[in-house]
């Protein structure tokens, strides 16, 4: 499979109150963002564990994108920070695994940030095009050198 | 409870590295408390074990299954089948789980997972401290329920070292002074006069520099 050809599959968990409102805003102001990305709608970041983003690369998923409510918004206080603390330890796991943590990232997106949303998508989709497809799936390769 | 925490996924990929099929056995007790080799915690290390595999281009089959409790021998009935069925145990219990384990199923290689490393207690969310260094001869009767021969760095039986600084220890400026807390327990309870009592120096003898303890029982044996 040609480089060019390849279309990264993202899961991204949006927390209801904010990231998943901010993704319905940017549909509602006709704001375009990469059909790459898979939205899953969480009632809180705060309510996912690392199992759910260990789960989500097994299964194939080029890049994980975890989208909280701002930092100090959170309707449920501190679940974002609590996501936050999550994926970090997810991306030591995934180091220790060999697999390269830039393909997880935590963003914090409140529900008017329509474009940002649209442009964080846009960033993840790059940043995983560049690393190329999962080594975990039969055509992905291991990018040695996005180990930072 | 016992606390453990997990070894790194590299380290756990060369435990096993001679097999192809295996079963992570979790512990429904203390490790699952301590977030260190309950349910979730198999989900997670499985799944990072096959990804592992994977990426080196080995074949290794990860069985998840958590029981009630592997320092038991009636629980452990719940893990025959499924160790049967695999070529090697990775347990994620503490380590007389681990060897309860192999114990029972002694045709069956069973490893350990886990670190285990000491017999303590949630302090806050996310930090578990050791309060009980099993040493076999109980004092914290004498110390206001605050047992120095664990919590003070320099197990100290007659007072403090002075060497601690704004409650702090010398040694682990970020724990407490277990003498501190000694005698602001003590005198909380109205029992200051304790201290003025000398304590003889410990009796090590029924610790673990006699090697493997055992307690009898004849009331409860058959």
């Amino acid at each position: 499979m040609k480089s060019d050809a390849f279309e990264p599959k993202i899961v991204a968990f949006c927390c209801h109150y904010c990231a998943y409102a901010s993704a319905d805003l940017a549909g509602s102001m006709r704001i375009q963002y990469p059909p790459n990305v898979r939205i899953i709608r969480t009632p809180c970041t705060g309510r996912l564990e690392t199992e759910y983003f260990m789960k989500a690369f097994e299964n194939g998923a080029d890049g994980v994108l975890v989208a909280g409510c701002l930092e100090g918004g959170c309707h449920f206080v501190e679940g974002n920070l609590c996501a936050k603390r999550r994926v970090d330890y997810t991306c030591e796991m995934l180091e220790e695994i060999g697999l390269e943590k830039a393909r997880l990232r935590m963003v914090n997106i409140s529900a008017a940030m329509a474009r940002p949303l649209a442009d964080t998508i846009t960033d993840m989709v790059e940043t995983v095009r560049n690393l190329g497809p999962s080594p975990l799936k039969s055509n992905g390769k291991l990018k040695q050198e996005s180990h930072s | 409870m016992i606390v453990a925490q997990r070894k790194k996924i590299p380290e756990l990929l060369s435990i096993v590295e001679r097999h192809r099929k295996v079963l992570l056995l979790g512990c429904g007790t203390c490790v699952t408390v301590c977030l260190a080799g309950g349910q979730r915690e198999v989900s997670i290390i499985a799944s990072a074990l096959r990804m592992a595999a994977k990426l080196k281009k080995r074949t290794l089959e990860v069985e998840e299954l958590t029981i009630e409790r592997q320092c038991d021998n009636v629980f452990l009935e719940q893990a025959a089948e499924a160790t049967t069925k695999a070529d090697a145990v990775l347990s994620l219990g503490c380590g007389a789980g681990v060897q309860a384990l192999a114990e029972r199923f002694s045709g069956k290689p069973v490893y350990a997972g886990l670190d285990t490393a000491f017999i303590g207690i949630l302090e806050e969310r996310g930090v578990w401290a050791e309060k009980c260094a099993a040493c076999g001869n109980c004092v914290v009767h004498l110390y206001g329920g605050i047992c120095p021969v664990t919590r003070c760095a320099k197990h100290m039986l007659n007072g403090p070292c002075s060497g601690s600084r704004e409650d702090r220890c010398e040694v682990y400026a970020d724990r407490p002074c277990a003498w501190q807390l000694i005698y602001k327990r003590l005198k909380e309870i109205g029992q200051l006069d304790r201290l003025k009592e000398t304590q003889p120096p410990k009796n090590w003898r029924p610790s673990l520099s006699g090697g493997c303890r055992t307690i009898v029982r004849e009331d409860h044996r058959v």
